[in-house]
């Protein structure tokens, strides 16, 4: 074959548009390897779903080529690209029992019947419903329904299985463990799976690698380390995990570190990432767990205590620092955390290599 | 003992000691009265004008009381005679003081009628008799068949014996073209007299063939209506509906002139060369003409509750199948279609329930072989008077719309029909 592992799924400069105005997706370049699990995330109407509508073959690329396993899909009609697709209200056919579900695409691909019953069991045992295969959809809970679309999109063997915010009608309990679930069957079958969803937690617990999306673009592709550790812009910094920002002018840059000006006068030393040059505004990204409070480090600021909340094994609280009221940090439940008190004036500090110098957030 | 003591044991009481059962319905007694108090209006109005008259009315099929009301003297005598023994010459003294009787009281015309549809040409025997009648002498017998030949006969007689019966089957029986003898049996009408069952078969064909005809129509027609953009699908919404603001008789009188023989269609057709100018086709005033106009005026009842159940489908579902390898023709047939069901089973009903009744449309523009059932009530009600028989034959629709529906509840399942 004459395709490497590397782009099972390849998108070239792919764009669409709905009504020849706007672009919903603007010159989206992706690759997908054999065996990942990649996940599209991004607010809604950030173009996610329509890069994978496009890929299902539901939606035409107005632009680009769009191939799988070296070939071309623009014009191959969806019943022909062989995708698992699993959907957000799972589209589980509401007439037909589980039994008969699961048989239908095994049915369209005209199977002998022995081979059908053995794949279906199959396919029931791998999400524990064997039980079931008698009822009909509206007899499952969520939980059982979700493990059945899933099962009826992986019973005939795709090798690349898509699902559009699956987990979405279910409460957080039952969504987190679906979650470990649809990992450790990914990983347990090797398929490749491309997921789309709007939670970011999701995003990180599942994937391989995250393409956060945002107005038609991929913000940043990365694994969900490097997503959260090393966002490359503000955008991905605000959208994954909670983040601080400091707006600031950039006055110095000498190799990797950055000093800016914040609007207090206040000098701070980052990392430089994603920021322009000398004069030019730029956001500092911090994340809440990486500062310290009451003592002086690389980077030390005024802070006043505006809220506390207790969580349990941290306590969230929320400070008045460089003029940003929504500054947060998370500090460890210990001993300690009794000197704090709302209103009490104190100082933080993080040292450098925790904060990021990032373009300017427009908002 | 074991189970009284566990069943007192069930009975929760509540706080102040009362049974918990009866406090929930006393509590609930209060909104069902409000409930119901909305409902009385239209109760009243619906058991008043329109339950309580249709019950009156289909007694007149089974219960006609004109013989055994003005014929006092004869009827218990009939009730009697056997109806193959010579008639004696007590029932001939009975028969002669009811013809004076009715003659004077002037309600001969009423008992002749009645009689006259058991067996035409009795009319004049009975009004020419009871004119003489007052001045017949004993023997009866002898002067009364000395008046009229036709007294002699045992079928005169037997004749009046099935109609002293007032509660009776003979205008069932003959709403199903047959004749309820004075033995009790039931004999089919002769071949040519033979039309009501002809008609009764010919009104569910028309029925059926325009359930299906609308069906093949209306349903591309739905569809596009919920798959369309809002914006166009309206439009077309209206369009569906524009006939519902339109009086059935003007819909109706424009298919006479689109349809007749110098009308729009055929002269469209004589431009086009399917028809010559000469022999143009016959497209109104038979079964042709009332399909047609049928068709279209129940339309829109079968693309209603059709649209309304597909635009409860999501798109999802043909979406999954096609992921999953399935043609469009079989993510249609096997995925879509099957949960249009309930609609079609909605609209089959409605249309064929209203099309069955179906009335000034076939009327107009029917014919002879385009005339349904309902055209024939209604000539009995207000041309013949036969208002027994019209009360017979309205019984024997309304069992088979009854009956039609059961079927359609074992095979379908009413809990299945949805109107959206």
């Amino acid at each position: 074959m004459a395709t490497s592992n590397k782009s099972f799924v390849k998108f070239e400069n792919v764009q669409k548009s709905y009504d020849g105005e706007v672009l919903v997706v603007k010159d989206l370049n992706l690759e997908i390897s054999k065996g990942e699990f990649l996940t599209m995330l991004g607010p809604s109407g950030s173009g996610k779903t329509t890069c994978l509508m496009m890929l299902a073959g539901f939606e035409t690329a107005t632009h680009g080529i769009i191939s799988l396993d070296g070939n071309p899909i623009n014009n191959i009609p969806p019943h022909k690209r062989g995708i698992g697709m699993v959907f957000q209200n799972y589209a589980l056919f509401p007439h037909m029992t589980v039994y008969e579900n699961l048989s239908f695409p095994l049915e369209v691909r005209k199977l002998t019947k022995t081979v059908r019953e053995e794949k279906i069991k199959r396919a029931l045992d791998m999400v524990q419903m064997r039980e079931f295969g008698n009822r009909r959809p509206a007899q499952l809970s969520g939980g059982q329904q979700q493990r059945i679309a899933l099962a009826r999109s992986l019973v005939f063997e795709p090798e690349l299985v898509l699902m559009d915010e699956p987990l979405g009608a279910l409460d957080k309990q039952l969504r987190e463990h679906m979650q470990y679930e649809i990992k450790h069957l990914h990983e347990r079958l090797g398929v490749t799976v491309v997921y789309v969803t709007h939670d970011q937690s999701e995003a990180l617990t599942m994937s391989d690698r995250v393409a956060v999306f945002n107005d038609g673009v991929i913000q940043q592709l990365a694994s969900p380390p490097n997503l959260y550790e090393k966002p490359e812009n503000a955008f991905v910094a605000q959208f994954i995990g909670e983040n601080n920002k400091i707006m600031a002018e950039v006055v110095d840059v000498k190799g990797s570190v950055v000093t800016a000006k914040t609007s207090k006068g206040n000098l701070l030393k980052s990392k430089k990432v994603n920021c322009d040059k000398i004069g030019s505004k730029t956001t500092l990204s911090i994340r809440p767990e990486r500062i310290k409070v009451g003592t002086k480090g690389e980077n030390t600021s005024e802070a006043k205590v505006l809220e506390l909340i207790y969580i349990g094994d941290h306590i969230r609280c929320r400070m008045l620092v460089e003029g940003d009221e929504n500054f947060i940090v998370k500090i460890p439940n210990s001993k300690s955390i009794s000197n704090l008190k709302i209103g009490l004036k104190t100082k933080v500090s993080w040292s450098t290599s925790d904060c990021r110098a990032l373009d300017r957030l427009v908002q | 003992m074991l189970a009284s003591q566990n069943e007192k044991r069930k009975e929760m009481l509540s706080n102040d000691g009362i049974p918990l059962k009866k406090k929930l319905s006393r509590a609930l007694f209060q909104s069902r009265l409000r409930a119901f108090g909305l409902v009385i209006p239209l109760l009243l109005l619906i058991s008043v004008g329109f339950v309580f008259p249709i019950i009156v009315f289909l007694t007149r099929g089974v219960y006609n009381d004109t013989f055994e009301k003005y014929m006092v003297n004869l009827t218990p005598i009939l009730a009697e005679w056997d109806g193959k023994s010579e008639p004696t010459e007590e029932m001939y003294e009975a028969l002669v003081l009811d013809l004076v009787w009715l003659k004077k009281t002037k309600n001969i015309g009423k008992v002749a009628s009645r009689m006259n549809r058991e067996m035409s040409g009795s009319r004049s025997l009975f009004t020419s008799s009871a004119r003489k009648a007052k001045k017949l002498e004993a023997p009866f017998k002898e002067s009364l068949i000395g008046v009229k030949k036709k007294w002699e006969n045992l079928e005169t007689w037997r004749a009046m014996k099935v109609t002293s019966h007032s509660l009776t089957p003979v205008f069932l029986a003959s709403a199903l073209d047959m004749k309820y003898t004075a033995e009790g049996s039931f004999i089919q009408k002769s071949e040519d007299r033979r039309i009501h069952v002809k008609l009764f078969i010919r009104t569910l064909e028309i029925s059926l063939v325009v359930v299906i005809a609308g069906l093949i129509l209306g349903y591309p027609v739905a569809f596009l209506l919920a798959n369309l953009p809002i914006r166009i699908s309206n439009l077309l919404l209206i369009l569906v509906l524009l006939p519902f603001w339109t009086s059935l008789l003007v819909r109706t009188t424009a298919w006479i002139a689109m349809l007749q023989g110098q009308g729009v269609l055929n002269d469209l057709f004589v431009v086009f060369g399917i028809a010559t100018d000469e022999d143009r086709f016959t497209l109104i005033y038979n079964k042709a003409g009332t399909l047609i106009s049928m068709t279209h005026i129940l339309l829109p009842f079968m693309i209603l509750p059709i649209y309304s159940v597909m635009k409860t489908i999501p798109p999802s579902y043909v979406r999954a199948a096609k992921s999953m390898g399935a043609t469009n023709w079989t993510a249609f047939w096997r995925i879509y279609f099957p949960q249009t069901i309930p609609g079609i089973g909605a609209g089959a009903i409605l249309v064929f329930i209203l099309a069955i009744s179906f009335y000034i449309t076939p009327a107009l523009v029917g014919g002879q072989d385009g005339t349904m059932i309902s055209n024939f009530i209604d000539y009995h009600m207000r041309k013949s008077l036969n208002w027994s028989l019209a009360a017979a034959m309205g019984g024997v629709l309304l069992v088979i719309i009854l009956f039609l529906y059961w079927i359609y509840d074992r095979v379908v399942g009413i809990d299945n029909m949805k109107l959206g």
